[in-house]
């Protein structure tokens, strides 16, 4: 198949791309969620971000919020931003960091104020801002504009078998032409973390991938009160045929196919060495994991799925795939992209990537996902520790 | 003939079903994606889509290989044809 050399996306004034153009309301904290849901409800075509978090963090965690917070706000599919939180100051620097992006942004602190007030400010802001991103219009971009992050969930075998390698294949294909790609799971490559670690482009990203395995391992077996059979393999993936982590791990793997990857980032870190394809450290559980990729820049989203998950995010549209023909059959509603004739052998893997490389491109241009159709808008906030 | 189980690997001690569900002594035919090759094996237990089978006899202490390598070890002797999963291979980490 020849691949199509752009796709239609907004182009923005740091000179990324977006597949989406969203107006969203960023609560800062907990305690903002109700005013940017109140905003949200005045102003059509606003979504707002509600979470769990943002008082009272400390040290790497509070760290991880900002980075989280300012780039879920940077995200090319986002054209403007208006910050809500309840304090000035924390509300200032997450505006700051959204800032220089280009894109219009405003905060709002409720302190002072109260809910009505700040809620009225933010709405008249919301509507201008809104108004001015409904004339944005789709243009031609290069592929390599598109940021794809990767993330499976409710796995069983016929993952491994042939919706991973479907994405796989995808990325042989798209990373020669310039893409930005990224997988994560730390805990569920366990089992073939040192296969994974001989795919690091140079020794410094391989020993960077290792330490960052170790570091999450050892939290995990000092956590652990059993052998985590009742959460990984999941009972999902158990009831799809999945027994242990390290088969779940190596049906993980093959999400990435041939490619190397050229750096090991921090949960929510924007790639900064260019075009190719990044392990980023996160949790495997499915939304808290996209909200890490998303934050980090990236536009546009695959999920493969074998017992079928069904997550969806506010901001990077998430293309489901599946090989399981009961999955299909029982909650095709979730599906984007049907694979379940690799089994049956009667479309092969290349097939199978090319179908994904198409559905991928239509959803880049416009066409809504699944998720998105269904309402799936699931923003969760990855937290390191207790508060202070 | 279609296609009952596949195989990722040469080596592989397990298939899985990639068929609604195998019934005791059927005869599958498995698929070996490494070197496109095909075998076949009688089955001794109902199988569901995606469950794994023992293509060769298992015993205690045995390591499971798919995708040609280590995922797990065996805790209850397995015949061949037998179904493979938590009951009789745990994992080696954890």
């Amino acid at each position: 198949m020849e691949i199509p050399k752009s796709f239609l996306g907004y182009k923005r004034e740091n000179g990324r791309a977006g597949t989406r153009n969203h107006v969203i309301i960023l609560p800062v904290d907990d305690i903002s969620n109700a005013c940017a849901e109140a905003v949200a409800n005045n102003i059509k075509g606003t979504i707002a971000l509600p979470h769990s978090y943002g008082r009272l963090q400390f040290g790497a965690d509070l760290e991880l919020h900002f980075r989280t917070m300012i780039g879920t706000g940077c995200n090319p599919n986002v054209a403007a931003v208006i910050v809500i939180g309840i304090e000035p100051k924390w509300t200032k620097k997450i505006v700051d960091g959204i800032a220089k992006t280009g894109k219009p942004v405003e905060g709002f602190h409720i302190e002072r104020t109260g809910d009505i007030g700040t809620t009225m400010k933010a709405s008249k802001k919301a509507q201008e801002f809104v108004m001015w991103a409904s004339e944005k219009q789709r243009e031609e971009c290069p592929l390599s504009d598109l940021w794809i992050s990767v993330k499976c969930g409710e796995s069983d075998t016929t993952s491994g078998l042939a919706a991973n390698p479907t994405v796989g294949n995808l990325m042989d294909k798209l990373e020669p032409l310039g893409v930005h790609l990224c997988f994560g799971e730390t805990s569920e490559l366990t089992g073939a973390e040192k296969v994974c670690a001989t795919r690091g482009a140079t020794k410094e990203a391989s020993e960077k991938f290792m330490n960052t395995w170790n570091a999450y391992n050892d939290f995990i077996l000092k956590e652990a009160t059993d052998d985590l059979s009742e959460s990984q393999p999941t009972a999902g993936n158990i009831a799809g045929g999945l027994t242990t982590i390290e088969e779940k791990a190596f049906g993980n793997f093959q999400k990435i196919g041939n490619c190397k990857f050229i750096d090991v980032l921090e949960p929510a870190e924007e790639p900064t060495k260019g075009k190719g394809l990044y392990f980023m450290d996160t949790s495997s559980a499915a939304a808290e994991c996209v909200t890490l990729q998303a934050a980090a820049g990236f536009n546009i989203h695959l999920f493969p799925t074998g017992q079928g998950n069904i997550v969806g995010n506010p901001i990077e549209p998430v293309v489901k795939l599946t090989a399981n023909p009961l999955t299909v059959k029982g909650m095709g509603e979730h599906i984007d992209c049907d694979v379940s004739k690799i089994l049956s052998r009667e479309m092969n893997l290349s097939e199978a990537g090319d179908e994904l490389i198409k559905t991928t491109l239509r959803v880049a241009n416009g066409r809504l996902t699944c998720a998105e159709a269904l309402g799936h808008k699931e923003f969760v906030m990855t937290k390191l520790y207790r508060s202070a | 003939m279609a296609t009952d189980i596949i195989i990722h690997d040469k080596k592989d001690n397990v298939g899985v079903v990639v068929i609604e569900k195998i019934t005791p002594k059927q005869v599958c035919s498995c698929w070996i994606m490494e070197d496109d090759s095909t075998v076949d094996i009688q089955s001794l237990d109902e199988i569901p889509l995606g469950h794994k089978i023992a293509m060769v006899d298992l015993n205690e202490g045995d390591t499971i290989l798919k995708y040609g390598h280590d995922i797990g070890k065996v805790v209850k002797s397995t015949k061949k044809g037998e179904h493979v999963h938590v009951h009789n291979v745990k994992t080696k980490k954890w």
